[in-house]
């Protein structure tokens, strides 16, 4: 049987969610679920967790580009399918991680990942910088202000090291997303790349009337920039349609997710922004939002040198200065941002005071600050 | 053979991280739309923005999620592109897999997509990249007939739920993350599938406040393991610590400095609340505030208390429309039931789904319509006691909103009568 187009209602099935996930567990899993006692990572990338039943789970973890083929997610079946009877898992951060129930299983699974070439990175754990988990950018999504992957690729290339090795203060957690939705976490990441654009809407007057419904484009803009107003088509006939106040826009892009008459993506307009400091875990400091430190970088296909340099250069300076256990933004909290600015060599702008709602609570209302040379 | 030249894409094949344009090369070999897939792309490089159109309402019948339309604005060139719709497939709870399964699943993708996948999306479904609208039906019904799966949630829905791996091989989970996680989203396959709600609405389990999911940081309704009684300290372990016979923070770094408890584990603890007192650490628990600092240091010594449930926050979201926004901690503990199927957690998460639905106006994530109506209203509809653990301070403004009935006597005053006491 199968599918039959004459009669698509026939037999059909719904709502019947994901399978349950406890046929997938590898046996050691299965057998000392909620019993683990701790865990250790050995080398990076090489976990183990010890159960009160005395049995170890060895985890072997492995960075991938998310953005993998058919014949990618084959090729780790078989590397499961070989050391792991054939049990794998995903990470929140778009890691692999195979799992071996004794220590003599590790060895031979990490010398066959590492004879895959540069397929199968072993490391993305302890005080390392993580997987940048990211969006789609240029290949899928119809909203990007600069690519996903390709970035992410540049990036991860120059500062590959640090995820192999665990020789950071403490983790870095390492987020993109490629417009102000942030399908990803980026907003409480150690470091964020941001796609933003620059340039307000234009109006495709010729193409509003069918396409767009007027009164939520205008209520789509959190700033009221977004009027109706009469335009004229290409036809030269009078349109219903709508105008946007430039000096208001703040190019959030939310209008075009609404209306796609109103595109607002530009070669020279789009770019990146870094964040930096953000976190979500409670550990010793509050979960907290990632602060824009540069504002615009442009996009440089294919490689992206400045955002790589940018982030290479907070990366050494933090290795370098912050104490060690103490994750970026406790670090800039501790040094003060004015010293953040000052080692990074960042310059500040305009750009980083807050002028949007709430911003108040970030201005500063102490006497208590450092003279850097930002003070002249 | 490559189709078109893809000179700034080829750069990308180099280095030592995995290249997603390699992959793509080699999957082209037997799935030849890939190599439109790299034409495009490197049409992008070159143009510096991007090629897919706007949208594009597909799907498959009766759902209103689970699919994302896509066409490319340049179909001539990369017809093999032209529709490149995503499929999201609903994960397993913690993203294991067998290999049997993961395979069923390429080869599906083999017959009706473009071989291309994200493992997985940012909100933790399995991302089908780029298919034709006619393929959508016939591979519905061999996901659901053959592979017994079915799709995720896409747009004004409950979004997939997504969850950390719990007890499954963490020892710090205070709750089964995987199994609430796998329980909701079964109970809410409506919920999933057929968008009513004001906006996107998502679900996140991490087992204890490190938080794996960023649950804090992206969900509407979060859900953080945690525990009410004291620390679990073996004090043994505590002196390994210190004379170093165990890795500090798990092994967390190459080369650590020595262990040092005082500068390492006690003056971190953003409370300070443990000390050590000759040999014996202790904690004064009734200050603690379960941060997991000192038990991310000692694993092997501490571990969370015995009497176990989780927090819940709520209204996580991404800065679109007005601003990003945290969780706001709403209930501090509830338990994590599975005998009653939940229960406890299942009401509070209908309590605010009727309020919503009713209250929230369109596109607007929970916790924007809590900032419109404030936290007291938003309480008051979860029926909570409102407790000094919902604000980090008091507040600092006057401005408070009394009510008629709570002010003796009411608003309804005599004007007449006070100006016979008081002349104008
Ligand atoms: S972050 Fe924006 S551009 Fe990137 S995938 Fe999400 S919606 Fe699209
Ligand atoms: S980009 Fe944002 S701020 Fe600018 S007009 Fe559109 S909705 Fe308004
Ligand atoms: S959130 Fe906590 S319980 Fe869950 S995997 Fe992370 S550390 Fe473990
Ligand atoms: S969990 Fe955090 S607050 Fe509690 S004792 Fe440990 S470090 Fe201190």
């Amino acid at each position: 049987m199968g599918y039959d187009p004459a009669n698509p209602m026939a037999d059909r099935i719904t709502d019947i969610g994901p399978p349950h996930f406890e046929q997938f567990y590898p046996q050691v899993i299965k057998e000392n679920k909620g019993k683990w006692l701790y865990h250790e990572i050995l080398q990076p990338g090489v976990l183990v967790h010890v159960s009160e039943t005395g049995a170890e789970c060895y985890t072997v973890r492995v960075g991938s580009a998310r953005l993998i083929s058919i014949e990618q997610i084959r090729e780790l079946c078989d590397i499961a399918d070989a050391h792991c009877d054939g049990c794998l898992r995903f990470t929140t951060r778009n890691n692999v991680e195979f799992m071996v129930d004794s220590k003599d299983k590790v060895q031979p699974l990490l010398d066959d990942l590492a004879s895959r070439g540069n397929k199968f990175p072993v490391g993305g754990t302890g005080a390392c910088v993580s997987n940048c988990v990211h969006t789609q950018g240029w290949i899928h999504c119809h909203t990007p202000a600069t690519d996903a992957s390709g970035v992410v690729k540049a990036v991860m290339d120059e500062i590959f090291d640090h995820f192999v090795n665990m020789d950071l203060p403490a983790k870095v957690k390492l987020a993109l997303a490629c417009c102000l939705n942030m399908c990803g976490a980026v907003h409480c990441s150690d470091i964020a790349i941001l796609g933003v654009h620059r340039k307000p809407p234009m109006i495709d007057h010729d193409a509003i009337t069918g396409l767009c419904e007027l009164p939520l484009a205008i209520a789509s803009c959190p700033l009221g920039a977004v009027k109706p107003a009469k335009a004229t088509n290409a036809k030269g006939e009078e349109v219903k349609s709508v105008t946007v106040n430039n000096d208001r826009c703040m190019f959030c892009g939310n209008c075009y997710t609404m209306c796609p008459a109103m595109p607002l993506a530009d070669p020279d307009g789009d770019g990146i922004a870094i964040l930096v400091g953000g976190k979500v875990s409670n550990a010793k400091s509050n979960p907290t939002f990632s602060k824009m430190v540069i504002p615009f970088l442009p996009n440089t296909p294919p490689r992206w040198p400045e955002t790589v340099e940018a982030i290479k250069n907070i990366l050494e300076v933090y290795a370098k200065d912050a104490n060690q256990y103490e994750r970026i933004g406790e670090w800039a909290e501790r040094i003060g941002w004015e010293m953040f600015f000052e080692t990074t060599g960042i310059p500040f702008t305009m750009k980083s005071i807050d002028d949007y709602r709430l911003a108040y609570d970030t201005w500063r209302t102490t006497t208590n600050f450092k003279f850097t040379s930002h003070c002249k | 053979m490559p189709k078109h030249d893809t000179p700034l894409m080829d750069e990308l094949e180099s280095g030592p991280w995995p290249s997603f344009v390699t992959d793509l090369k080699r999957q082209a070999e037997t799935k030849p739309e890939c190599w439109d897939i790299l034409g495009q792309m490197e049409l992008s490089f070159k143009d510096r923005i991007t090629h897919w159109k706007h949208g594009g309402i597909v799907g498959v019948f009766g759902y209103g999620g689970g699919i994302v339309g896509r066409y490319s604005d340049s179909p001539k060139q990369f017809p093999g592109v032209a529709h490149f719709h995503t499929v999201r497939i609903n994960q397993p709870s913690s993203k294991f897999y067998s290999t049997a399964k993961l395979r069923a699943i390429c080869d599906l993708w083999e017959k009706y997509g473009s071989g291309m996948t994200n493992m997985h999306g940012s909100t933790g479904d399995m991302i089908l990249l780029g298919t034709r609208t006619e393929n959508l039906e016939p591979l519905f019904y061999d996901l659901t007939h053959d592979l017994n799966q079915d799709l995720g949630g896409s747009g004004s829905n409950l979004r997939t739920p997504a969850c950390c791996l719990g007890t499954a091989r963490c020892e710090w989970a205070c709750y089964d993350t995987a199994s609430i996680c796998h329980h909701l989203t079964m109970h809410y396959q409506d919920e999933i599938h057929r968008p009513a709600f004001p906006y996107k609405f998502k679900f996140k389990f991490s087992g204890c406040p490190n938080d794996c999911v960023a649950s804090i940081a992206r969900s509407d309704f979060s859900v953080i393991g945690t525990w009410k009684d004291d620390i679990r300290i073996d004090q043994a372990a505590v002196q390994g610590y210190i004379k170093g016979e165990y890795k500090p923070n798990g092994g967390a770094r190459t080369e650590s400095k020595a262990f040092d408890m005082e500068a390492d584990v006690l003056a971190l603890c953003p409370t300070k609340c443990m000390r050590m007192k000759g040999d014996e650490l202790q904690i004064d628990n009734s200050n603690c505030t379960r941060c997991m600092h000192c038990i991310n240091m000692m694993p092997r010594a501490l571990r969370p208390g015995k009497q176990q449930g989780a927090t819940i926050l709520c209204g996580a979201k991404a800065p679109i429309l007005y601003g990003a926004q945290l969780a706001t901690m709403i209930i501090p503990f509830i338990e994590i039931n599975p005998d009653n199927e939940y229960e406890e957690v299942i009401e509070v998460i209908e309590t605010i789904w009727d309020w919503w639905m009713e209250n929230g106006k369109n596109r607007e994530r929970l916790g924007e319509t809590m900032q419109r109506v404030g936290l007291p209203t938003f309480l008051k509809v979860m029926d909570v006691t409102p407790i000094p653990q919902h604000i980090k301070i008091p507040r600092e403004n006057p401005y408070v909103f009394w009510s008629d009935e709570e002010v003796p006597g009411g608003f309804e005053r005599d004007i007449r009568e006070f100006r016979k006491r008081h002349a104008q």
